[in-house]
């Protein structure tokens, strides 16, 4: 068994495998299939201020290797989740991680200064990309001194690990990771969903209901990894990748791209152990290459 | 209750009529405890349109021969993809997954089942769970024509059966809504799983006439498990997992306009 540990701004993992936000519910909904500690970290549904109905449904279409999603945020609220889900999820033995999303950097802040007080929470997510809320993330990701301002903002409430997710719909995604490192933030994730938009042709109507959604699955992963090269040779902070990773030679790309983890999402949806798998996955290849460590081949990229 | 990802070994599929398939089956160990109205979600190997897992009802669980049967209907190239298994094929499937019709605990409740073309496949597991409940179902079946009512042998071993057809070709000619049964016999239950026209109809019927009904509903999902809030049904109580607080629903909960 190689040492797959690997350790984020200061939280320590016993892998790299952690579950991408909104696609792995609470974890509790997956722990029929697995044993929950055997993954480094999860990442829990997006959570804001106030309590968020989402879009109207149709919210999900299937397309080419992937699938677009306009939930919009549904969820109960950050003191729902202090008060009932919290108590349900802290005993879990891996890192519980909170995705927060915000409308405006004061209800990030206070979002975010609640989920400090969770003594089994080492670390947030903060979702500064979220494509589908008319009035939330995008306004922040997409320029680097919107998403400047909220990161810092959070910075100054929230004493843990904060790990900033970047959007890919910008021009410059270095721009824009060298700007909330700059705030503050300890470690970055990317990528987030790529805005997109199916048409029901009968109808002549887009399917999803707020017309465009974020698209994820293997569709982005080539997108998704050049973005991780690129931010990690330009930051110092630890990156973690994410997007379309279906199995451990898709994780493995991410690491040698310079991810010092990786986040699995609509994976789980086509097999809910795709997780433990990776990990294992991930232990046969450094056997292989005769690796002691999983540090050995982050951004180890031959020149 | 608990969920299983499981590899099944296929016993056998059969066609009863060119755009249906039958599959049944069966596992190494005995199939897991599973409730009418439950479902399963189909991985579809071969297909490169077909991502996701296709969310397809318990149609039947045999527990002599440790076999569990779907019904499928052929609509996309997930569906077709599924019906070219052969026996002794493999099929990953997740299962079972979201709630269950009610079997009421009063023997002498009187249930209507009421089925709409592919929708008539949870009917049958419903109505044997009710049968080994002590309670005697009636059925009524809705299809295009007499070769669209599926099983309709293993229904009349159940209960009494009542039919219509659009072309008239079996029972009576219409939709199920109009069968002379309805205004015939009292019932104090309706369940029913169809096209959400036929379902919205019933729901109005039973809602007119004080019947408790529950509807199965459909929602297109991706996970399955209440993770992703893709499939999400707007109800009185907001948005709610179909995958998951479904796929029965009291109608008393939906915000149908009937
Ligand atoms: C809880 C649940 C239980 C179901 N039980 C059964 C069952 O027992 N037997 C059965 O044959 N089908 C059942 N369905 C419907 C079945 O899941 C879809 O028909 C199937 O996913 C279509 O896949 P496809 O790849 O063949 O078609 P696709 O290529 O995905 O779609 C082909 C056409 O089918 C339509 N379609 C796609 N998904 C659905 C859906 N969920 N409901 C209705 N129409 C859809 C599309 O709009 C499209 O026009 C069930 C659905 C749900 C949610
Ligand atoms: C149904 C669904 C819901 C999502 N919800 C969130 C969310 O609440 N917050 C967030 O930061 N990302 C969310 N995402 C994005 C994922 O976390 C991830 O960034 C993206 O799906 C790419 O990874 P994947 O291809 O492995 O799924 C969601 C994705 C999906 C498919
Ligand atoms: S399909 Fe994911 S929550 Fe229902």
């Amino acid at each position: 068994m190689a040492d797959l540990s690997v350790n984020i701004a200061g939280m320590q993992m016993k892998n790299p495998v952690m579950t991408a936000s909104g696609t792995f519910g609470y974890g509790l909904e997956y722990a029929d299939f697995i044993n929950l500690e055997d993954i480094g970290g999860i990442i829990v549904k997006g959570t804001t201020l106030k309590p968020r109905e989402g879009n109207p449904y149709p919210r999900m279409v299937e397309t080419a290797s992937g699938m677009l999603n306009c939930v919009g945020l549904q969820n109960k609220g950050v003191d729902y989740f202090c008060e009932n889900i919290y108590p349900q999820i802290k005993d879990i033995q891996t890192n519980m991680i909170v995705n927060v999303s915000g409308s405006c950097p004061e209800d990030y802040a206070e979002c975010a200064a609640r989920i400090n007080e969770l003594e089994r929470i080492p670390a947030i997510e903060l979702n500064i990309s979220c494509p589908n809320v008319k009035q939330g993330g995008m306004a922040f990701g997409v320029t680097p001194e919107g998403a400047y301002s909220v990161v810092k903002a959070v910075r100054e409430a929230y004493k843990k690990t904060l790990i900033v997710k970047l959007s890919p719909n910008v021009t410059s995604v270095v721009d824009i990771a060298r700007s909330v490192v700059d705030a503050g933030a300890d470690a970055l994730s990317l990528i987030n969903t790529l805005m997109g938009m199916a048409i029901d042709i009968e109808k002549r109507r887009p399917i999803l209901s707020i017309a465009t959604g974020g698209l994820s699955g293997p569709a982005v992963k080539p997108v998704a990894l050049r973005m991780v090269w690129q931010v990690a040779k330009a930051v110092q902070v630890p990156v973690i990748g994410l997007g379309g990773i279906m199995n451990a030679d898709d994780a493995i790309e991410f690491l040698l791209a310079g991810a010092s983890a990786i986040q699995i999402g609509t994976a789980n949806f086509i097999d809910p152990t795709v997780t433990v798998k990776v990990a294992q996955g991930i232990n046969d290849y450094l056997e292989r290459h005769g690796c002691k460590s999983v540090s050995e081949i982050i951004g180890a990229l031959e020149d | 209750m608990k969920k299983y990802v499981l590899d099944l070994k296929v016993t056998s599929t059969t066609r009863p009529h060119e755009r249906y398939v039958l599959l049944k089956l069966t596992h190494e160990n005995p199939l897991p405890e599973m409730l009418p109205g439950q479902f399963a979600e189909l991985k579809v190997d071969g297909s490169p349109s077909t991502f996701l897992r296709r969310p397809i009802s318990i149609n039947y669980i045999d527990r002599e021969r440790n076999e569990v049967w779907f019904l499928i209907q052929m609509v996309g190239d997930g569906t077709r993809k599924l019906a070219e298994l052969k026996p002794g094929d493999r099929l990953n499937v997740v299962m079972p997954l979201g709630n269950s019709f009610t079997v009421p605990e009063v023997k002498s409740e009187r249930v209507l089942l009421v089925g709409g073309g592919v929708g008539t496949a949870p009917m049958l597991y419903l109505g044997k769970t009710l049968v080994d409940a002590g309670i005697k179902p009636t059925f009524l079946l809705g299809a295009r024509s007499a070769k669209d009512l599926l099983e309709i042998d293993l229904f009349q071993e159940l209960g009494d059966v009542y039919l219509t057809t659009e072309d008239g070709s079996a029972g009576e000619q219409g939709f199920v809504t109009q069968h002379s049964i309805l205004t015939q016999q009292k019932f104090d239950r309706i369940a029913t799983c169809g096209p959400k026209p036929m379902m919205m109809a019933v729901a109005k019927f039973a809602r007119n006439s004080g019947i408790t009904c529950e509807v199965s509903l459909e929602n297109t999902m991706a996970c399955g498990v209440g993770a992703c809030l893709c499939c999400v049904e707007n109800t009185k109580e907001g948005h709610v997992c179909v995958c998951k607080e479904g796929p029965v629903f009291n109608i008393d909960r939906l915000l149908w306009q009937i």
